[in-house]
């Protein structure tokens, strides 16, 4: 049992301080304000190699690990919810599938042009009939000659409007429920696909929220993923590493609002004394930060777990469900210390609390995750 | 070509402090940085690296921990790192400092020598140019901008406080240079994995070095300069400014002095 870092990852969270200070924080409020998807920060992280940490140098990763990429999800989450994710659903939820369940083929294809992050990835299973109930998917594959035809509408896609490839669930046997579905990797520009209607959303909003339109759209035989009808595993699998990654941006979050909050109450003064001088101001940010510091061990487990190659659904769920839920928590007590300056946009707290509300709900929401943990526990 | 960059870890001074009671610098818990001015040089180094090829080598003289400072050159992209540590060479002043960080470097190949103008935590801007003495080479000092980099020369452009030089220089040659040279790159996430898992830090021991090192130029004991006090200069009190033309200044500053009885 270690809980020190090793060298060259207290080393990783030098770079991604920096990096997020100087390069990513400058931004948050415009791209927030504005709902604008941060394209200059993604190429630079493509530059530095943020958009393929835990993924091997051959196919034009950074050749490091889960944790490396958790830690960078935490950092620039602590300073920008919405970069976070962009990162998080292009690593999880775009490369991890190609990387896990893809041929060989697939893997020289895709993972170079995504890992230098040339090109964005992002994950399409959600339908407007089909959430947390995977198995309602409406989106049809049928197989014509050399392709599939994919036909229906996936919503609230992460990335979607700046994404160049998706990993798309399709119905290829309704008969057989989950055992019927397929996953394709479908690249923008495909016959037939297009990104519809962006969403307006409440937090994150510099990340594009949109919906994608699939009409006769026409996908090569060769870009079935992992298998005819075994798309349920993979979206399932890919899930299970995804929420590492929320958690990591809920774990960010909530750190992010420790940050500005003990700054805040050391220099707001309030009868004749700093704020951060009341009892009240003392215990509130002591049990902030160890809610904080908590979830890190969770999420920094579930990572260990997944790098170990150890079975980690549980792990990952106790992570999201934790984290997420503690990020709630903080960055609405931090809008409390901060009293009605907290609630305006003049300081960051109140964007971290609107970021912060998702973690709870995408890639599986809290009730989920106490689905997943229940059934680990074999409570039925 | 082979590009030697001379760096030093110090301790980020926008937070240090120092000791009232014994006047050095108060170093607990106050994080350590690449030098700016070396981080500019490692930038030059590394985009004439890029666009002329070049092996890039840091070097370091300080202790152990300055370690990590050579790891996140190299995980910024250079070659090769060597850490000059050994007790012996503690206490050191410019003179000893640069005598043995010369030493080192004529056991390496180079072209190109390039440190900073000055340390953040001495600001001497002494070392640089020692070395090219202690090695006999042509040195360019405030080096604001690379312009050329040709065979067997390279074309600089040098900060005056009022107007700027171009000149040319032979190589091989110590430039010293200027953070405002560039913004110098970040490490990357894979350089950072290669810093620790393909590259090595070499540690260069006095023992290492006794070939071309005189014991007696070495640390506190070769030092010919000794740190009589440091001290923490108290702020002077504010002064008064006024925007006013020339005659009016004469006025206000004769009738200041007449106040005081000083004319």
């Amino acid at each position: 049992m270690d809980f020190q870092l090793s060298k060259e990852h207290a080393l990783l969270r030098e770079l991604y301080r920096s990096f997020a200070q100087a390069e990513v924080k400058p931004l948050a409020e415009e791209i927030d304000e504005q709902e604008r998807f941060p394209v200059e920060t993604v190429k630079q992280l493509g530059r530095y190699g943020f958009m393929g940490i835990p993924y091997p140098k051959e196919y034009g990763g950074a050749g490091a690990d889960t944790l490396a990429y958790v830690m960078a999800i935490e950092e620039l989450s602590r300073v920008c919810g919405t970069t976070g994710v962009v990162v998080s659903a292009h690593t999880s939820l775009c490369c991890g599938p190609i990387y896990e369940f893809g041929t060989e083929e697939q893997k020289r294809k895709y993972l170079p042009g995504l890992l230098s992050g040339e090109r964005v990835g992002a994950f399409g299973l959600t339908e407007p009939g089909a959430g947390t109930d995977a198995a309602g998917q409406q989106t049809k594959a049928v197989l014509a000659g050399d392709n599939w035809v994919l036909n229906g509408t996936k919503i609230f896609i992460t990335n979607a409007g700046h994404a160049d490839v998706f990993i798309i669930f399709a119905m290829t046997d309704k008969a057989q429920g989950t055992r019927g579905i397929s996953a394709f990797i479908v690249e923008r520009g495909f016959e037939g696909f297009r990104v519809g209607k962006e969403e307006k959303k409440m937090g994150i909003r510099g990340s594009s929220t949109c919906e994608l339109i699939m009409e006769d759209c026409i996908v090569p035989k060769e870009n079935l993923l992992g298998g005819l009808n075994k798309g349920f595993k993979v979206a399932m699998k890919t899930l299970d590493g995804g929420r590492i990654g929320i958690a990591a941006q809920a774990l960010g979050l909530g750190e992010g609002a420790v940050d500005e909050a003990i700054k805040y109450v050391k220099e707001r003064k309030q009868f004749g004394r700093r704020i951060s001088q009341f009892q009240n101001t003392q215990f509130k940010l002591a049990d902030m930060s160890t809610r904080m510091q908590a979830a890190q061990y969770l999420v920094y487990s579930a990572a260990l777990a997944k790098d170990s190659g150890a079975a980690y659904s549980k792990e990952a769920a106790m992570a999201k469900l934790f984290a997420s839920e503690a990020a709630n928590d903080v960055t609405r007590q931090a809008v409390q210390l901060f009293g009605g300056y907290g609630y305006t946009r003049e300081y960051p707290v109140e964007r971290m609390m609107r970021d912060a509300k998702i973690t709870e709900i995408y890639e599986g929401t809290s009730e989920v995750m106490r689905m997943v943990i229940a059934s680990a526990l074999g409570v039925n | 070509m082979n590009i030697i960059v001379c760096i030093k870890q110090v301790p980020d001074t926008t937070e240090v402090k120092l000791d009232p009671v014994t006047g050095t610098l108060i170093r607990e818990g106050v994080p350590s940085i690449i030098n700016p001015d070396d981080k500019a040089g490692l930038e030059a180094a590394l985009r004439i690296k890029e666009q002329n090829g070049a092996r890039v080598t840091v070097v370091s003289m300080g202790p152990m921990q300055a370690d990590v400072a050579l790891r996140e050159a190299l995980a910024m992209g250079a070659d090769e790192a060597y850490l000059i540590s050994d007790r012996a060479f503690g206490g050191a002043d410019t003179w000893a400092t640069s005598y043995t960080i010369a030493a080192a470097i004529r056991t390496l190949d180079y072209d190109l020598i390039i440190a900073g103008r000055q340390a953040i935590d001495g600001d001497t801007a002494q070392v640089g140019p020692q070395i090219a003495q202690h090695l006999g080479l042509p040195q360019v000092s405030y080096v604001e901008a690379v312009e050329r980099v040709e065979a067997g020369s390279l074309v600089l452009r040098r900060q005056f406080e009022d107007r700027y030089h171009i000149v040319e220089v032979a190589t091989p040659c110590v430039i010293t240079v200027l953070s405002e040279l560039n913004k110098p790159r970040y490490m990357s996430v894979s350089g950072v994995m290669d810093a620790y898992r393909e590259k090595t830090v070499n540690v260069l021991t006095l023992a290492q070095l006794e070939s071309v090192i005189d014991k007696g130029n070495i640390g506190l004991g070769g030092s010919p300069t000794r740190v009589k006090q440091s001290f923490t200069k108290q702020p002077k009190a504010k002064g008064e400014k006024y925007e006013v033309d020339a005659d009016e200044a004469v006025r206000l500053i004769v009738e200041w002095l007449e106040a005081r009885h000083i004319i």
